[in-house]
């Protein structure tokens, strides 16, 4: 099926099973721990040892010689494989360093070695045996240091033509006879996904066949770039990935843990299992990039903005990609003159990549604060300053206009909502007890993409609806929206159908990114349901389209047929894949909200904690309420982590991320965060899908560090630009109270 | 981890004859601390004496009106006695705002006041760490130190002590007994139970080779306000940036020892002596040797608010 005129009345439009907030249909099966998760394939392949991946001591540099006699001699051993005996390997298309090291060394723990053993104990002692004599090269490691002379980076696919930034009108005249004009510059951190579940893989052969259990949000993606690297074909290679215990972006990607334990069970001659330990997550895997980010923004006495400019800056590997920080700022608000880049200098951390709203994740983080800093420069109050400056068309294409977009409302009601009026324009002004009260407010924004997505739904003798797509369910509620899809095409109760989702085996799908995984999973069961529809009334003999499918019968004038007669004959089978046409070039798709903070500033210590928090989404139709609210929650949650601690900290020396355990890298605990409300705008979207949904798990982390952040400096009065924002940030800057103290600079002393 | 030996010990002696008697051995007890370090093979032991059968695992009076705390008391024990709740409050505080109701459940007194630092040069067997790997240097010193210690360090040496239950037991004058090999028992005073880090940081306290620690003693209860204030990035099951552990008299006068800052409790007589003066007083005096880094200086402006925000919640206006 193709997509290419907006949807009219569909069968999803009963709302029926859709649109009503059912509990997740895995549910059952994650709290009695029925739910298998990768490492825990017991019963898969019989036989299985264990794995444990040696990562790089090094961050650049080569090995000059790998020493693994004490280990492979060490009790219970079975293989060590290294870039010396691993074979030729190739690289997926999606990897930007390689997944086994060696001779060259990209980054900190890149893995140079597996050992395999009768235990895992044995192969985590073993690994220790290994000696490698490492040579350390000259590297990169400081964002900062190389920012100055980092390159454009084009996002022409034609690399031949020079990089340029991206101009409307005359930014520099504008900005210069602006008014009214802030220019600032702002830096996000490396950010890592530590996500609950480590990668884990159970790898076994079957002569040339290779099946892999994996933890993967992308099983097409993995089963390319795994028969990629090892060099085998994609018909000998099956992937299955059922259930995975988050993502965030960190399992978009192939990565060691499945190549290392595929290389582990063909030297062993045995099924291998592996998972990355915790300290090697962080510098192992990708990470969302640090950015540098310069905002500039010049506005009339009224506060209409007449120019806008927006130049980030973030490194990556040799050929990575750089963080889009700046994908936002062409499209959020009106401004007649623009200038808009991206600049990538070449660094040799650990690979960069996506990680939960790449792009516009980070670029809110700064240019939300912009605009909370032009409002005050503006004397305007944040939320009408956004109203402002709203467009209903493409900033940079005057006359295509955004499908839906409904910001405007996101703020109003919020702010009604979060009895915004309360708040206290003047900084620093708000107290009980000894907190100092702000309130903050950002706008969420991120893109709705479409990507092509195909099931196979079967109708059983017995009347079960099966679905089977290569979709994942990353803890997002894909299985239950999937169900609740096929319920609704198909009218059958949510108990008659069964979903079967991770398998290679299974129709290529979205799968999970880009919040364009329940938008485009469901159209493409939508799809797949159409065709079914269309298989049983002609077995029926009636007309499909006037065939109604409701309550497990299907329904023709005046006949009413059972779904269990219409396959006496054997079960009937569909396949169809949703394809995408143009619409999304017609119109701007994207998704839209607004987020209130509450926040409360020890005015002695200076630590920050969040009392209230408020998101009002506009995403078109909301599949589930329930599963929808759990991942805005979970985003507003992990934009505190963002706001205030999360922080991979660099070792610009030794080029690696310090902190690479969970009691370094802190994200938010149950204390950090207070109630959450969540309001979805009651939308149907009919340009983007048959679905009428567009994408909300992203939308919600966008823009709420830029809320913590405001809701700081409209505490503190101590205006932070560089996350996170840690006490010691604004320490010494906070208002009187502790001034009464008259301290002493100490430190000042001690020097 | 590496392939070790194990037995559980009869007695007191005998475990510290055990571990005594073999290089490389080790106690174990409540294991929340040495296991983990085990794994990453920061700690490699080749025998472990678990003392879990010692039935060290009682709080009593002492005959001079405080109380004997038994080495495995466990964590949640502790915090949860009537008598410590009511007497020593500032301990209870100090334990609670510590780690989690599952690690405080299994993690013991006496564990407690080994646990290692929490630096992450340390904690990454790859890096050089004087501590670690004595001789190897220190990576911390010039790299990411924002949780490092600002004072009594070494130039071998900048990791914090990260506990909160022995800033608390600083701040009470607690003593810890102690049973040799020999089975001669003495007390070593809180004060001088961890060791500055000098050129030796790999030799952290005063205990000799196997000399097992078999209780806590606090002396008779000195009343006050108690307070322990503990801040960090997160509101839990995080280590402190800096603690204060505080007990303040009527009168202003009293006692108080900073967590987070240095390579133990750190608690001076001078600084006690300013209480009255207030916070800044305090901090000049306990914190005149420092030597931050340029990530960690904040630290001791912060000790001084967080002092101060001790003091008004201990004497509001």
């Amino acid at each position: 099926m193709k997509f290419d005129t907006p949807a009219g009345i569909n069968p999803i439009d009963r709302m029926k099973v859709v649109g009503v907030a059912h509990d997740r249909v895995d549910g059952k099966f994650k709290t009695t721990g029925m739910a298998p998760y990768a490492y825990e394939r017991h019963d898969v392949a019989p036989g299985q040892l264990y794995g444990f991946i040696l990562g790089s001591a090094i961050a650049k540099g080569h090995i000059a010689a790998i020493h693994t006699t004490h280990a492979e001699s060490a009790p219970g051993v079975r293989a060590v494989v290294t870039y010396a005996n691993a074979g030729k390997l190739g690289k997926g298309s999606k990897n930007t360093a390689n997944l086994l090291a060696g001779p060259e060394i990209e980054h900190y723990h890149q893995a140079v070695a597996i050992v395999v053993a009768d235990t895992f104990e044995a192969a985590r002692s073993a690994a220790a045996l290994i000696d490698v004599d490492y040579v350390r090269g000259t590297g990169h490691f400081d964002l900062a240091a190389a920012a100055p002379t980092a390159p454009l980076h084009s996002e022409d696919k034609d690399k031949s033509k020079p990089a340029v930034l991206d101009r409307v009108g005359d930014f520099e005249a504008a900005f210069a006879a602006a008014p009214v004009t802030l220019d600032a510059t702002y830096t996000t951190p490396d950010e890592a996904h530590a996500m609950m579940e480590p990668f884990a893989t159970v790898a076994s052969w079957s002569g040339d066949k290779l099946t892999v259990w994996t933890s993967n949000q992308m099983i097409a993606w993995a089963h390319d770039d795994l028969a990629q690297t090892l060099g085998i074909a994609k018909e000998n290679l099956r992937v299955n990935s059922p259930f995975i215990g988050g993502g965030f972006g960190g399992k978009l990607f192939l990565r060691a843990d499945a190549v290392m334990a595929a290389l582990g069970a063909k030297a062993a001659g045995r099924p291998v299992k592996v998972a990355m330990t915790r300290p090697m997550m962080f510098n192992n895997s990708t990470h969302r990039p640090a950015t540098i980010q310069r905002i500039r923004l010049g506005a009339t006495r009224g506060g209409k903005l007449t120019s806008i400019s927006h130049i980030s800056t973030s490194g990556n590997l040799p050929d990575g990609s750089p963080e889009t920080a700046t994908a936002q700022t062409k499209l959020l608000y009106a401004a007649p003159n623009r200038l808009i880049g991206t600049r990538l200098a070449v660094l040799d951390l650990p690979e960069g990549n996506a990680m939960r709203a790449p792009g516009e994740a980070s670029g809110l983080m700064a240019l939300e604060i912009a605009m909370d800093e032009m409002a005050e420069k503006l004397g305007m109050d944040p939320v009408e300053f956004r109203i402002v400056n709203d467009t209903q068309e493409d900033p940079e294409k005057p006359g295509r206009l955004f499908s839906q977009r409904q910001l405007i409302r996101c703020l109003r009601d919020g702010a009604a909502r979060f009895d915004w009026s309360a708040r206290n324009p003047r900084p620093g002004n708000t107290r009980d007890g000894d907190q100092l009260i702000g309130l903050g407010v950002a706008t969420a924004f991120r893109n709705n993409l479409n990507v092509t997505s195909g099931a196979r739904v079967r109708l059983g003798h017995d009347g079960v609806v099966t679905v089977e797509t290569d979709m994942t369910d990353i803890g997002t509620g894909s299985y239950t929206i999937i169900a609740q899809t096929a319920a609704e095409m198909m009218g059958v109760p949510l108990d008659r159908v069964v979903v079967r989702l991770g398998d290679s085996s299974f129709p290529v799908s979205a799968g999970s990114g880009g919040q364009f995984g329940a938008g485009s999973s469901t159209s493409g069961v939508y799809a797949a349901c159409v065709k079914l529809r269309e298989a049983i009334a002609q077995n029926l003999g009636v007309n499909s389209a006037d065939a109604v499918f409701e309550d497990g019968h299907v329904r023709s004038g005046n006949r009413r047929v059972a779904l269990a007669d219409a396959v006496r004959g054997g079960e009937i089978v569909a396949e169809d894949t949703m394809h995408w046409g143009d619409l999304d070039k017609e119109y701007q798709q994207s998704t839209f909200g607004a987020h209130f903070v509450e926040v409360a500033v020890d005015a002695f210590t200076g630590e920050i904690r969040v009392r209230r928090m408020l998101a009002v989404c506009a995403a078109g139709r909301v599949l589930n309420p329930k599963t929808a609210r759990s991942q805005v929650i979970g985003a507003m949650t992990m934009g505190v982590g963002g706001a205030l601690m999360e922080e991979l900290a660099v070792d610009t020396r030794f080029g690696f991320f310090v902190n690479h355990d969970l009691a370094g890298y802190e994200v938010p605990v149950h204390a950090d965060i207070p109630h959450q409300e969540v309001i979805f705008l009651d939308e149907a979207d009919d340009k983007v899908s048959p679905m009428k949904a567009k994408g909300i798990g992203e939308l919600g982390l966008c823009g709420v560090a830029a809320a913590v952040a405001n809701a700081v400096y409209n505490a503190t009065g101590v205006r932070v630009r560089d996350y996170p924002i840690t006490l010691d940030k604004h320490l010494e800057k906070l208002p009187a109270l502790i001034q009464a103290l008259t301290i002493r600079n100490v430190c000042e002393k001690a020097k | 981890m590496k392939a070790f030996t194990y037995e559980r010990a009869k007695s007191p002696a005998a475990a510290a004859a055990a571990v005594a008697g073999q290089p490389g051995a080790k106690f174990l007890a409540g294991g929340t601390n040495l296991l983990d370090l085990m794994k990453l093979q920061i700690e490699t032991p080749t025998h472990l004496v678990d003392v879990q059968d010692l039935k060290l695992d009682r709080i009593e009076p002492t005959a001079d009106g405080g109380l004997r705390v038994g080495a495995f008391v466990s964590n949640t024990a502790l915090a949860a006695d009537a008598r410590v709740r009511r007497d020593y409050a500032v301990l209870t505080r100090a334990i609670v705002a510590g780690a989690s109701g599952q690690l405080r459940n299994k993690a013991t007194t006496a564990g407690n006041l080994l646990q290692r630092t929490r630096c992450p040069y340390f904690y990454d067997t790859n890096q050089p760490c004087n501590k670690r790997r004595p001789g190897s240097g220190c990576a911390a010193l010039g790299g990411y130190s924002r949780q490092l210690a600002v004072i009594g360090t070494s130039d071998a040496c900048i990791a914090t002590y990260p506990g909160d239950m022995a800033v608390a037991l600083r701040v009470l004058d607690a003593g810890v007994e102690t049973i040799d090999a020999h089975g001669a028992a003495r007390t070593i005073l809180l004060a001088e139970f961890h060791h500055s880090p000098g050129d030796t940081p790999h030799l952290e306290t005063a205990l000799a080779p196997g000399e097992l620690i078999t209780a806590v003693t606090l002396p008779p209860p000195v009343g006050g306000h108690h307070v322990y204030r503990k801040v960090r990035d997160r509101a839990s099951y995080a280590f402190a940036l800096v603690s204060v552990a505080a007990i303040i008299q009527p009168d202003g006068s009293g006692r108080v020892a900073f967590g987070g800052v240095a390579p133990k409790p750190w608690r001076s007589d001078a600084a006690d002596a300013a209480l009255p003066e207030g916070a800044t007083a305090v901090t000049a005096r306990a914190f005149a040797d420092a030597r931050p880094t340029a990530d960690n200086k904040f630290k001791i402006a912060l000790a001084t608010r967080t002092l101060a925000a001790t003091i008004a919640q201990a004497r509001p206006a």
